[in-house]
Parts: C-alpha cells; structure tokens; sequence
C-alpha cells in the first residue's frame, strides 16, 4: 500500500502541557462541581425510573485498550492519546489477555487505543484472538493504514477478517478536519478506499467496514437511522466509497474534549443538555453491561470511559487482568458518575453506536 | 419590557397557549405534525425551516434550526448554503419586482 505523503497536524496533548485536566481526580471534580438541574445525579435518575443500579449482564466483549499513542490529536479525543503519549501494553499484559480469552468463552474482541496499530502487540492479539475464533474488531483512526511502517496493516486486517470501526465525523472534509486534524479528511478517505478495494464495505466479503460519526461541536448526534441512507448515498456519489453500517455516536465529557467544552464556555450547557436528554430505554444497551475493559497496563474497568477517568471496578471485584473471574464480574455493579449520562442521552450510545 | 427580542421567549413559547388553549394546543398539534418525517424526511424540513428562518428574520427559529440541523448531522458549510438559497429567493423576488417598475415607467415614460 502507499504512504501518503499528507502531512496531518498535530498538537500537544493534555499531557504534555501540564493541564490539570490531564489528571482523572481534576475532571470528575470539575463534573461534579457543575450547577446542573436537579435530576443529574445518575444513580438517583436510574432509581427514580425504575431501573435500579447499573449491573452487567454478563461479558460479551473483551475490549483491550492497547495504550495512548497515537498519530492523531483529535479535539474530542477522551484519552488524551497522540505522538508525544508513551503509554503501550506490554507483550506480559497481552499474554495474560489472550490466556483470559482462550479461558473463556467471550466471542468478541475489541480493540482500541490511541492508535492500538501502533502498539508492538497489536499484532499479536489480532492473531490470537482469531486463532482462538473471536470475533475482532479493530476501532481505526484510517490515516494510520496509510503512515509510513503501517501501510501493510490492511491486507493483514483483511486476512485475518478483523472487522475495522473507524471515525468519520462527517462525510464532509469540514468537519472532519477541525475534529480531528488539517489533512485528515483526504487521507481518511484514501484509506477507505483501499479499505473497498481489499473487500472491506463490499456485500459478500464478510468483512464490515462501519464507519462512526460524532459531533463536531456541543450538541447531540444525529440518529443513527436517520442519516445511515444519507451518509451511503454522499460516500458513494462523492467518494465511490462503500461501507456497512454507521454509528453515531455521543462526544463524552472527558478530557480534551471536557478541556474543549471547558474553554469554549460550553461546558454547563452541554451537561445539563445529556442530564435533559436522559431516556430510561437507552439504558439497557449502554456497553458496560456486556463489557469489560483492560487497559494498556492490565487493569479492569467498566468502560473505556471509566478507564480514562480511573474509575476501577465496584470494590470487591478482581483489580487486574491477571485476576480475571468471569463470574464474579458477569453480574458486577457498574460504577457511575455524571459522564454516564453521555450514553444514556437520546437514543443512547455505545461503542456499537445508538443503544435504541 | 427591555429589548423587543428575549432569548427566554424561545423556551416558554408554550406559553403563548395561556390565553387561548385551544388554538395553542392546535398550533403546536400542527406544527409538531407538519416537522415529522412524512413524504419529506424530518432532516429535510430541518433545512427548509432554516431557510425560512432566515428568510422572515426570525432570531428564535434561526437559533432553533440551526441548533436542530447541527444535531441532525448537517455542517456548517451546508447551513450556509440553505441561507444562501432562502437570500436568493428573498434577492430574486425583490429584484424581480423591478419588472412592475419597468412596466409602469415605459408605460409613463417616451
């Protein structure tokens, strides 16, 4: 495959600069200190609708998150991941991951990162788990299929039939670009198109190609069915490109994209807009009920959302991968604060995209 | 009263029903049926709205629509373009008025 020679822009990250909302500790506290409505308590709202507490139904999808490197600094972006981020999982950790996985029964994985391509593991837990016969998803940021030591990524991906969920804000370059890079846009849509030629998008070929969309701003996504025939119709007219299915998904409050919404005075309005949006039926789909996620060092949580915000699992529950216990955390209590009412808003959202 | 506009008047609009409850009830019956998904796509109206937001100057439904088509997944730059389209037409059906003055100044004129 060719390297693009696109050179896409790139900032510091959280990190690097010293923010304080870098630390996880600094971002529940400025959630928590938001003069919200009354409701915006999220237990108290799941109790008053009826629903309980927030348990897992079991475990479905082992999502692994692989680290915090990445070739992109994307405005949104809840882990703070970009070129200058060292964090990867070690070969001990992804060794411990797959014993899980061969241990169990969990069909799906699911990786993420920063950039999990650019983990030295990546490779390797791509290749067990299909071994193993787990279904793999890979969540893509494109442009990395076409950076310089990575371009063979996509006939792996495609022999290994991984199925690849990959960001597009928009199907428009706009949008995309100030998301998520200058420059991002052209070689995203090169990568797809290499994507369509090796099969992926294609009927028939078994390998899905979804593509996600967020919104470049502090509003709500647009519904999911609503735009699926649209977005199909203007990638194909425009761009002759084909895809599966899309996502839509919600920007989560969480770090530069709470660093965003912080700065650009959009912050109180933003959380009282999911607070108000808050719909009982999304609930039942949110991801942490089928999922458990590893970080790059081994440790367990709910979500990838709680991982970026150190949120570990319910006391009582095993702390690392290498103290897995399917049982204990099939049916485990859900730790939650006010950031879950980013996947409870509207029509809900998830890593699988809407909840309804 | 201190401005003649009130960004609060957008959110209590329901409001306007207080002294007239049946026909507020029926206005906002009818206009919540008329911006449902019908032979047109909720998502269209949304763009249609917008312009003619723009094109009777109305401050309240220009924050509402383009609040609503940022959420329903359209850019900026297709926003603009819908204000482009409300203006020409409000351009054109000035400009062609121009042909009433034409008409009665050959009409007056030598």
């Amino acid at each position: 495959m060719p390297e693009s020679t696109k050179k896409l822009t790139v900032l510091p990250t959280l990190n690097r600069t010293n923010n304080p909302l870098a630390m996880a500790s600094h971002q529940i506290e400025l959630l928590d200190s938001l003069p919200l409505s009354e409701g915006a308590d999220f237990d108290r709202r799941l109790e008053t609708a009826g629903l309980g507490t927030l348990t897992a139904t079991g475990v479905d999808i082992f999502q692994v998150n692989l680290g915090r490197v990445c070739n992109q600094t994307c405005a949104h972006c809840h882990v703070d991941a970009g070129p200058d981020r060292k964090e990867n999982m070690s070969r001990e950790v992804a060794e411990a991951c797959m014993r899980v996985l061969a241990e169990t029964d969990i069909p799906t994985v699911d990786i993420t990162g920063g950039a999990p391509e650019m983990c030295p593991e990546f490779r390797y837990i791509v290749e067990e788990s299909t071994r193993l016969g787990r279904h793999v998803i890979d969540r893509c940021n494109l442009t990395i299929l076409l950076a310089k030591r990575y371009q063979t990524l996509p006939r792996f991906l495609a022999d290994h039939g991984v199925e690849i969920v990959c960001s597009l804000p928009h199907y428009r370059a706009l949008g995309t670009d100030r998301q998520r890079g200058d420059g991002v846009f052209e070689v995203s849509i090169e990568a797809l198109r290499i994507l369509n030629e090796l099969g992926y998008g294609r009927e028939g070929t078994g390998l899905r190609l979804v593509l996600v969309t967020n919104p470049v701003g502090a509003f709500l996504p647009a519904g999911q069915a609503t735009i699926e025939a649209d977005w199909k119709r203007e990638m194909k007219t425009r761009y002759d490109i084909e895809f599966s299915s899309l996502f839509s998904i919600t920007n989560m409050p969480i770090s530069r994209y709470l660093e965003w919404l912080e700065s650009s005075g959009n912050l109180a309005s933003y959380m009282q807009t999911l607070v108000d949006a808050f719909n009982p039926e999304a609930v039942n789909g949110v991801m942490c009920r089928n999922t458990i996620s590893v970080g790059w060092d081994g440790r367990l949580f709910d979500c990838d959302f709680n991982q970026m915000l150190e949120l570990e699992l319910a006391p009582g529950q095993p702390r690392r991968i290498q103290d897995f216990d399917l049982s204990a955390l099939s049916n485990r209590q859900i730790v939650t604060g006010r950031h879950c009412f980013g996947c409870t808003a509207g029509s809900g959202s998830s890593c699988g995209g809407a909840t309804i | 009263m201190t401005s003649y506009y009130n960004p609060d008047h957008l959110a209590n609009f329901h409001s306007i029903s207080e002294h007239a409850p049946d026909l507020g009830k029926k206005f906002f019956e009818w206009y919540g049926a008329a911006m449902e998904d019908g032979a047109l796509s909720a998502r269209e109206k949304s763009l249609i709205a917008l312009g003619v937001s723009h094109a009777v100057q109305c401050p309240y439904c220009i924050e509402a629509y383009t609040k609503d088509a940022l959420k329903k997944g359209y850019d900026v730059e297709q926003l603009t373009e819908v204000v482009h389209v409300a203006s020409a037409i409000k351009g054109g059906a000035a400009l062609i008025h121009g042909m009433q003055m034409r008409e009665t100044a050959d009409g007056l004129g030598m």
